[in-house]
């Protein structure tokens, strides 16, 4: 039988994987994005199985929420994105280091 | 007479501000004439005051001129107190001073200096009459410092000097010691009684002198001796006492009127007048006049040996000043505060004579100081020749000069002092004066002969120039002269046994040696001078005179053979006991490696090394290994906040 403890270990294991993209990362940018999509998905399904667990609905509902604004963040983060490769020519992770004080 | 004060005090230091300000348009003589315009005023109205005070029956006065400053209940006035004591002093004082006035128009002749000499010395006067007129402990200390001040200025005359900086600068130095001592004796008299004023002072000296003070915990000592001993280290600076005598030998680097002036009748009293003054506070510990005794007698009879060995002819007269200083601080010790000022009297008067006689010698000589390079002055100069006889004999105490009387009676004192015990401090201060009388007679005679008598040393330029000295430095001589000779034979009686000073100086009935010798051995001045064949004194002197005329007149190679025979003890009189050793490079030079070493140790390597740039380094250090951590990349910082996240909520889930 598949419990609540099987979700939230899925949940937290696609977590971790995603904070691991995001340190282990040195490349590409869209990874880097693509792994924070990731967290935001690993928390709905935690919401999600908190919500059949203690039967209320009221998760289900956030999932959309977070849903609509990850959908909107990405675009702007894609934005910013071919902004940034326009000025730089290039995408790469370890090439931006310019957040020094 | 309160106008009266007023000028006297005033006259010299408007002379000397009038002199020192406007020296450039009132010209040399202009200088001079109002400087000795001043000095002169004080000196007449000093001898009116005296002649009201002693002849005229006039009580002493005690006035407040102005109150400078009130703190906490206490007041700090300006004001002058005159009885006998201070009269006396300032007839000293302002005739010396007077004298030594109209002496420099000579020997400072071609200074550039000249006005600002006069200035000096008109200022001089001014301070030394604030410090014997003053009614309270605070004028006292602002008499004790401007004359410190102005004794700097003048040994330091001739400031590019290498030798007289450095003597002024050790006097000022040496003084500091000494002044550091008064002003905590000072200290001590405000903390008991309350008061600056002497009169008050005195009034409450019963009661301080029954209470302790504790210096270090545990020890209580007698709050009147303490307060006696420090205000007495402030008279050993002031009136060159070992071991704080070493400034007066090196003050001989000034021009010599001062050194008459200051260094021989005046300043270096301070010291005796003081103690005399405080005679209520010092006759109520017997401590403190033992200390004095003995301080008093190491001066006075090893300060005198060591005259013996000087070569310079102003450094003899300054060793004999030390000596003859012993003396008057023996008498203050043995309870004679009348013999001590009496003394001071007759020894300002024949001291200054020596000293200007020798400076009309150096005068004569070209600015020669050596005495090995003198010898058969008396056929060219004749009137110094004979003053300095007559100072010389003075000094000795050939019977009948004023010396003799005020030495005489002085030894006599100390003989008497028998409330010392007949222990150890009596037979020091007795033998010290008695073998004193032997030495200075072998000194004074030493110099006297190698200057006027003998062959005549000098190269012959010199001696193809020696004349007599003009009249302006001779009338002085001859001046100073005549109370050296005479004044003992009718101020002796008076002074010292007539109740002279009444209640000016105060001795406990049973330690007045000076009543006890009216008493008993007092017969008149010409009895004194008949039989002095019954006193050890007179055969010493007489014995010193004649050592001396057969070491240096009649063997000249004598005194050679002795110094090579006894190369250890020329070599221990030639260094001075080694005191100027100890001070300088002990105390001094101690001083300075001390300094050394808190510079370096401590200043530039523990403060500024450790603390200040140690702090610096350190931050800078610790902000270098904490810099490695901002790399700029976004996913360091994701994983440094992610760590702290984790860290957080491990805390709070597991350890709270």
């Amino acid at each position: 039988m598949i419990g609540l403890e099987h979700y939230l270990t899925l949940a937290a294991m696609l977590f971790v994987l995603s904070l691991a993209g995001i340190i282990i990362n040195r490349r590409n940018l869209i990874l880097l994005l693509m792994c924070i999509e990731l967290m935001l998905l690993a928390v709905n399904f935690n919401f999600i199985a908190f919500s059949r667990y203690l039967g209320d609905e009221t998760g289900q509902v956030f999932v959309f929420f977070i849903l609509t604004v990850a959908a909107a963040e990405a675009a702007i983060g894609l934005a910013i994105l071919v902004v940034l490769f326009r000025n730089r020519r290039s995408i790469a992770v370890q090439e931006l280091n310019t957040l020094k004080g | 007479m309160y106008n009266y004060y007023l000028i006297i005090v005033l006259a010299p230091l408007a002379a000397a501000i009038i002199a020192g300000l406007a020296g450039k348009s009132i010209g040399r003589a202009g200088a001079h004439w109002v400087t000795i315009a001043g000095v002169g005023t004080a000196c007449l109205l000093s001898l009116i005051v005296l002649k009201n005070l002693f002849w005229g029956g006039a009580p002493a006065e005690n006035i407040d001129v102005y109150t400078w400053a009130m703190t906490d209940g206490l007041h700090m006035k300006v004001g002058f107190l005159v009885d006998r004591l201070t009269a006396l002093m300032m007839c000293v004082v302002t005739f010396v001073s007077l004298m030594v006035h109209i002496y420099t128009i000579g020997y400072m002749h071609d200074d550039p200096g000249y006005q600002r000499f006069f200035s000096y010395i008109s200022l001089f006067t001014f301070a030394m009459l604030m410090l014997v007129m003053s009614n309270n402990f605070l004028q006292l200390f602002f008499g004790w410092e401007a004359v410190g001040l102005v004794s700097y200025l003048l040994i330091g005359f001739w400031y590019k000097k290498e030798t007289a900086i450095f003597a002024n600068l050790k006097a000022f130095l040496v003084n500091r010691v000494g002044d550091f001592g008064f002003i905590l004796g000072i200290a001590g008299v405000v903390m008991f009684t309350g008061s600056l004023d002497y009169a008050e002072v005195f009034a409450s000296a019963d009661n301080v002198a029954a209470q302790n003070i504790e210096v270090f915990s545990g020890t209580p000592w007698n709050a009147m001796t303490v307060i006696c001993i420090l205000l007495f280290i402030g008279a050993m600076g002031k009136s060159a006492q070992a071991p704080l005598h070493v400034w007066l030998p090196d003050s001989m680097e000034g021009p010599t009127p001062i050194s008459a002036l200051i260094h021989a009748a005046t300043m270096v009293t301070a010291g005796i007048f003081m103690v005399a003054r405080m005679s209520p506070l010092f006759e109520l510990s017997t401590t403190a006049l033992a200390v004095v005794i003995v301080i008093g007698s190491i001066t006075a009879f090893f300060m005198g040996l060591l005259g013996i060995v000087q070569n310079d002819i102003k450094r003899v007269v300054a060793y004999s000043t030390l000596s003859q200083l012993g003396y008057m601080t023996v008498a203050l010790g043995a309870s004679a505060y009348s013999a001590a000022i009496f003394h001071l009297m007759t020894h300002a008067f024949f001291k200054a004579l020596l000293f200007l006689a020798a400076g009309s010698v150096i005068i004569a000589m070209h600015h020669e100081q050596d005495i090995r390079k003198m010898g058969g002055l008396k056929k060219y100069m004749p009137i110094t020749y004979w003053t300095s006889l007559i100072g010389t004999l003075a000094l000795i105490g050939f019977p009948g000069s004023s010396g003799f009387f005020s030495k005489d009676l002085l030894i006599e004192a100390v003989k008497e002092s028998h409330w010392h015990g007949q222990g150890a401090v009596y037979w020091i201060a007795y033998l010290s004066v008695l073998l004193g009388v032997f030495v200075t007679a072998l000194y004074s005679f030493r110099m006297f002969f190698l200057v006027f008598h003998g062959k005549e040393r000098m190269d012959a330029e010199t001696k193809s120039h020696l004349h007599e000295t003009p009249t302006v430095v001779t009338a002085p001589l001859i001046l100073l002269a005549i109370p050296s000779a005479i004044i003992g034979w009718f101020t002796v009686g008076p002074v010292l046994f007539g109740n002279y000073f009444g209640e000016a100086i105060f001795v406990t009935e049973s330690k007045d040696v000076v009543a006890h010798l009216g008493d008993t051995f007092w017969h008149g001045s010409w009895a004194l001078v008949t039989h002095i064949y019954k006193s050890p004194v007179f055969y010493l002197a007489a014995a010193g005179t004649l050592t001396a005329w057969f070491l240096y007149l009649k063997r000249p190679d004598v005194p050679q053979t002795i110094k090579d025979r006894l190369p250890g003890v020329y070599n221990v009189l030639d260094r001075k006991y080694y005191f100027d050793d100890l001070w300088i490079k002990g105390f001094a030079g101690g001083g300075r490696q001390f300094g050394q070493f808190l510079w370096k140790k401590g200043d530039e390597f523990l403060i500024d090394g450790v603390l200040v740039n140690g702090t610096a380094k350190t931050v800078g250090r610790l902000a270098g290994v904490l810099r490695q951590i901002q790399t700029g990349y976004l996913y360091t910082y994701a994983f440094a906040m992610i760590i702290g996240l984790t860290a957080l909520l491990g805390w709070l889930i597991w350890l709270r």
